[in-house]
């Protein structure tokens, strides 16, 4: 397998491990996170070795995988920048730092990813944070009060190379260590 | 103003019970200690009586969905953990996690031994990743404890819970998509009947509970139903936490009893921002209803909301004032839910798709007088007419705003553009626009 290498595999077969014996299609989330966190993004490859891993064809995954936003299938940044601007947020200046984010991030309206593949930006539906709004995340790590200003710092900390600092929890390294996170095998310091 | 009651909410400024052992010190896990000395049926017996009611936007008896459990249909029975809190506006459950996780554990087992379960699962939505590290953590330290794995305290009952991740899908938070989630489909729902209480999680009998429901169970359990009777309303008993959001002074999440006047809740959250004028709110989320600075009166709880025409939902109150264009705030929202469709059923895809579209035209000053009773029309052609209740949902901000704020919609078609704001191109480039098809229109919007 291209995408799961034997330690994966070994790993993927934990997560199955989980849920009942019989119904270990439940296991698919973690399972397509395990393949994001290899590739960056679910790439076919990856939908086909899930497949394999659950008995399941390539297109019973993907109709799994295409369902879900944090499940990508397209290139993916390095690091996944979502600006919520539902109500909540839009309310109190979150268009201003989504518009910040694009200029920031020098991604034109109408595309996601960054020249340089190093961002992908995201503009998100309600993060559930709405209390502490404007609200962004980046890699799944929460930012609270964004202003346009911190945006722009948020993306020039990680053109750095750095990780920003973020308001509650561990700093999220990159989206590939946000996927193993989710996939539950691996809990960040 | 009546004084906060703190009973979720009482070890909010003690970070002390994040940890197992700060939670044991300050009484935690007494009351699955009890709970696994009684019966199944007196436990149900109990929450019958405490007269709770589901925190998750129903407000369905919880007593009585648990009673609904068959225990001897041969097959296992499943608790599942509704932590998919997506409802915008809605962060209650993130908080309770973060500040008593263990809270959740107890109350997940209380219910799962309620009901003979010995597989429980929490679903908890992608995007709270910390979140679902530390419920992960208190599972961790609860079976290490002897809370959780075989024979609990010497009980000879066995439970095991497993945290399974979310990642980004709205509509797992309605009941039977997230079953389909959690077995590995797509989030779609279901039809009912069967009811997840008797065919759910892997066709087999399954309680599904939102987080600050089962949180509210060891307290009764501890406590006993008359205490927990003792606040809130005789049909709504107990507290409920409101997230405050948008503008207000202090936005937050707050426990107050139910049936608490809406004007004490935006006093606890420092009323409005830079003193503006309310506009108008929404009692419990995106999903329901906008009401307005009438209904400052208005008691929190499922009936009284209900009477003002609006829904209780999760108690996520945004808050709008005169700055705000009721337009944007619809579209905004329409566009989440036409985003977060599914797509199973055609009134709810292809509606809140157009919805978002014709009201978009209409905020950006490009309107038509056909535009608003089009819009008013759409709505009844989507409501009650889907698969589940995220249409429903769809519908309240557009039929709410259009209610309550008509004059703001015809404004901004006849006058070309937002009454408000001011955002809008005027009368006269909208005549022009008069001239152009649909799609010009819609391509001439920036």
């Amino acid at each position: 397998m291209a995408v799961f290498d034997a330690a994966l595999r070994a790993q993927a077969e934990q997560v199955k491990a989980r849920y009942p014996a019989g119904r270990e299609r439940s296991a698919i989330m973690p399972l397509l996170y395990l393949a994001q966190s290899v590739e960056g993004h679910v790439t076919r490859e990856g939908m086909r070795e899930v497949g394999e891993l659950l008995a399941i064809t390539t297109a019973e995954v993907e109709a799994v995988a295409s369902f879900y936003t944090m499940l990508r299938l397209r290139e993916t940044g390095t690091h996944v920048v979502s600006v919520c601007t539902n109500l909540s947020c839009a309310l109190v200046g979150a268009n201003d730092v989504y518009e910040a984010a694009h200029e920031a991030a020098g991604i034109p309206h109408g595309e996601e990813l960054s020249e340089d593949k190093l961002i992908t930006l995201h503009e998100e539906e309600c993060l559930g944070c709405c209390e502490l709004a404007p609200v962004v995340q980046v890699n799944a790590a929460n930012h609270d009060r964004v202003t346009p200003e911190r945006i722009r710092e948020i993306v020039e900390t990680l053109r750095r190379g750095e990780v920003p600092e973020p308001a509650r929890g561990p700093a999220i390294r990159d989206f590939k260590q946000a996927s193993r996170v989710l996939a539950g095998v691996e809990v960040p310091t | 103003v009546s004084e906060p009651v703190r009973v979720l909410t009482a070890h909010w400024d003690d970070p002390s019970v994040i940890p197992l052992k700060g939670y044991e010190a300050a009484g935690g896990y007494r009351a699955l200690r009890s709970a696994l000395a009684m019966s199944s049926g007196d436990l149900v017996q109990v929450m019958k009586d405490s007269g709770l009611r589901g925190r998750g936007g129903a407000g369905f008896p919880t007593g009585m969905k648990w009673s609904f459990v068959p225990q001897d249909t041969g097959k296992p029975t499943y608790v599942t953990v509704n932590f998919d809190e997506s409802e915008p506006g809605t962060c209650n459950n993130r908080e309770l996690v973060e500040r008593e996780p263990h809270a959740l554990i107890e109350g997940t087992a209380i219910a799962a031994r309620a009901i003979e379960c010995h597989t429980a699962f929490i679903y908890v939505r992608g995007e709270y990743l910390w979140q679902g590290l530390l419920v992960q953590r208190a599972v961790e330290e609860a079976y290490a404890a002897g809370y959780l794995g075989k024979d609990i305290m010497g009980s000879a009952y066995d439970l095991d819970i497993v945290v399974h991740r979310g990642a980004g899908a709205y509509i797992c938070g309605e009941e039977t998509a997230l079953l389909s989630s959690l077995e590995g489909f797509r989030g779609q729902p279901r039809l009912r009947p069967p009811f997840p209480a008797v065919e759910g999680l892997y066709e087999s009998p399954t309680l599904i509970n939102n987080v600050e429901t089962l949180m509210n169970v060891p307290h009764i359990v501890a406590n006993g139903a008359d205490w927990f009777k003792s606040m809130g309303t005789e049909k709504a008993p107990g507290t409920k936490m409101f997230t405050v959001s948008g503008k207000v002074e202090r936005p937050g999440n707050y426990e107050l009893p139910l049936g608490t006047p809406f004007g004490e809740l935006l006093e606890l959250a420092g009323g409005m921002l830079g003193g503006a004028r309310l506009k108008a709110w929404t009692p419990g989320g995106s999903s329901t209803p906008f009401l307005t600075a009438d209904h400052m009166d208005v008691g929190l709880d499922f009936e009284s909301i209900s009477e003002a025409g609006s829904l209780l939902g999760t108690g996520a109150v945004i808050v709008l004032d005169e700055s705000d264009c009721m337009v944007e705030a619809a579209r905004r929202l329409t566009e989440f839910y036409a985003h977060e469709s599914c797509g199973k059923c055609t009134p709810c895809r292809e509606g809140t798709w157009w919805a978002q579209r014709v009201l978009s035209r209409i905020e950006q000053g490009y309107g038509r007088e056909a535009d608003i009773p089009l819009m008013a029309d759409m709505g009844k052609n989507i409501l009650f007419k889907a698969f589940c209740a995220l249409a429903d949902g769809a519908v309240s901000p557009i039929q709410s705003s259009l209610r309550y704020f008509m004059d703001e919609y015809e404004a901004h078609v006849r006058e070309g553009r937002c009454p408000v704001t001011g955002v809008g191109p005027g009368r006269a480039m909208q005549d022009a626009a008069g001239e152009l098809s649909v799609d010009e229109v819609v391509e001439a919007i920036p």
